[in-house]
């Protein structure tokens, strides 16, 4: 039962190795084997958005997919975020980690990482979106200080500065 | 770990999957997109001893028109079913009621085969698949077989799937000339769980009199609940205003038959029934009449 399972993947353009049991879940795989602590896990059960990552560019779930699921494929987290964004490594910050910074988009911070995850493929699909797409767009993502203000401003911003 | 311990097999064709559910027959479980599955393990509400994984079954992925229906693999993701130009050209119903599944990040993983082998009756996509008339094909190591919708889905979270049977394809007949559609539902937040929804056909003739009717519900009963009695009252009249709130009544009262929730009680839920059918229906019957002109 508790037999290990070879997992080879990419996570944010670094390949990794490791033996893993099958109920090892992606969020805790990135988190506890990886020491990738970005990733934040709220519910477990899919609805916080929390532990929203980029499977293969697609912001998905990691408390909904079992690490082993994701031999052969390619995974970006929030740590992955500034160096994704050629051209300005050196200023540290995506522009919509900038955003959010100059917008106040994160009280405590809990749920900013999957909002970040949420959005990049979000902005990459739409450019220019109304108020009513953000506000759609972050429904899966549950802020528990409920600064959701704030966020839509910041996903505005960053809108903007990403265009 | 949140889940309970399972072993796991990841198969790659669809013969070595049934050779597989054979072997473990009611121990496994196949894992489609595990949007509700993981949950449920998570929970700890679901145990199974083996988890067969289909993410690497390739051949359960695809869209593909033929002469006269659609043919979609069960492991199609709900994101593709959302964008690809099949769909509106097939089946405008579906496209309309995509955007409502769960949210993009749950779509993005989610499938329709595994949708439906779930049967919620909050899920929007098994009460598409019974308007649509959809056929579904079944496979085990003894054979194939076609079961036609209203047949697949036989309770809360059941279905006609044996232990040893396997969804594998969803077939999507034509769309009837002069057939307006809509689908409409109430949820607390976009993308969360809806109270209640409703999916309505209407297929009209030359005189704008109903040829056929089909409404059926989400979160009416312990399934999809096809409202036959108000298809039944749709047939053979010219839908205005009377004629919608005479089927709209006998849905929303007499066929479904909700639970309530923390979210809202049974009446509330006939309320909001009987007023999405009435909008269902007119956006149907002004789709249908456009065909016309």
């Amino acid at each position: 039962m508790s037999q290990l399972h070879p997992v080879a993947l990419e996570v944010n353009g670094v390949s990794y190795t490791r033996e893993v049991q099958s109920r090892l879940l992606l969020s805790d795989f990135l988190r506890h084997e990886l020491g990738l602590t970005g990733t934040h896990v709220g519910c477990e059960h899919g609805v916080c958005g929390a532990c929203t990552i980029l499977f293969d560019g697609q912001s998905m779930r990691s408390c909904l997919i079992f690490a082993v699921q994701a031999n052969g494929h390619s995974i970006m987290t929030v740590e992955g975020l500034a160096s994704s964004h050629a051209g300005r490594p050196e200023e540290g910050l995506h522009p919509l980690q900038q955003a959010f910074w100059e917008a106040h988009g994160l009280q405590c911070g809990y749920c900013t990482p999957g909002i970040l995850m949420t959005m990049i493929p979000f902005l990459e699909q739409n450019p220019d979106p109304t108020e009513d797409e953000i506000r759609h767009a972050l429904s899966g993502n549950l802020c528990r200080c409920t600064g959701y203000q704030h966020i839509v401003d910041a996903v505005k911003l960053a809108a903007e500065k990403m265009r | 770990m949140k889940p309970a311990p399972f072993e796991y097999k990841a198969p790659d064709s669809i013969e070595e999957t049934l050779t597989l559910l054979r072997e473990y027959g009611s121990e496994a479980k196949l894992l489609a997109g595990g949007q509700s599955l993981v949950p449920a393990m998570n929970f700890r509400v679901v145990q199974p001893g083996a988890l067969i994984d289909l993410n690497r079954v390739g051949e359960l992925v695809y869209i593909r028109e033929e002469e006269s229906v659609l043919r979609i693999g069960a492991m199609t993701r709900e994101r593709q079913l959302e964008f690809d130009p099949l769909i509106p050209k097939w089946s405008p119903l579906l496209e309309e009621a995509m955007p409502h599944v769960a949210h993009p990040q749950i779509r993005n993983r989610g499938t329709l085969g595994g949708s439906l082998a779930n049967a919620d009756p909050a899920a929007e996509l098994p009460v598409i698949m019974l308007a649509l008339e959809a056929r579904l094909k079944v496979c085990s190591t003894s054979g194939e077989r076609w079961v036609d919708a209203h047949n697949f889905f036989s309770g809360m979270f059941t279905t006609d799937l044996a232990p040893d049977e396997m969804l594998v394809e969803i077939l999507l007949p034509a769309m009837q000339p002069y057939t307006g559609w809509a689908f409409m539902e109430v949820a607390p937040r976009a993308g969360d769980y809806a109270l209640m929804g409703v999916a309505a056909l209407v297929t009209l003739d030359e005189n704008g009199v109903c040829r056929q009717a089909r409404l059926v519900y989400l979160n009416g009963g312990d399934g999809p609940v096809d409202a036959k009695d108000a298809a039944a009252i749709l047939k053979g009249q010219i839908p205005g205003d009377d004629v919608m709130e005479s089927a709209a009544d006998s849905g929303s009262q007499k066929e479904i038959n909700p639970f309530g929730n923390v979210h809202a009680s049974p009446d509330f839920q006939r309320h909001l029934a009987r007023v999405l059918t009435r909008k269902a229906l007119q956006e149907a019957v002004t789709r249908a009449s456009k065909d016309h002109l």
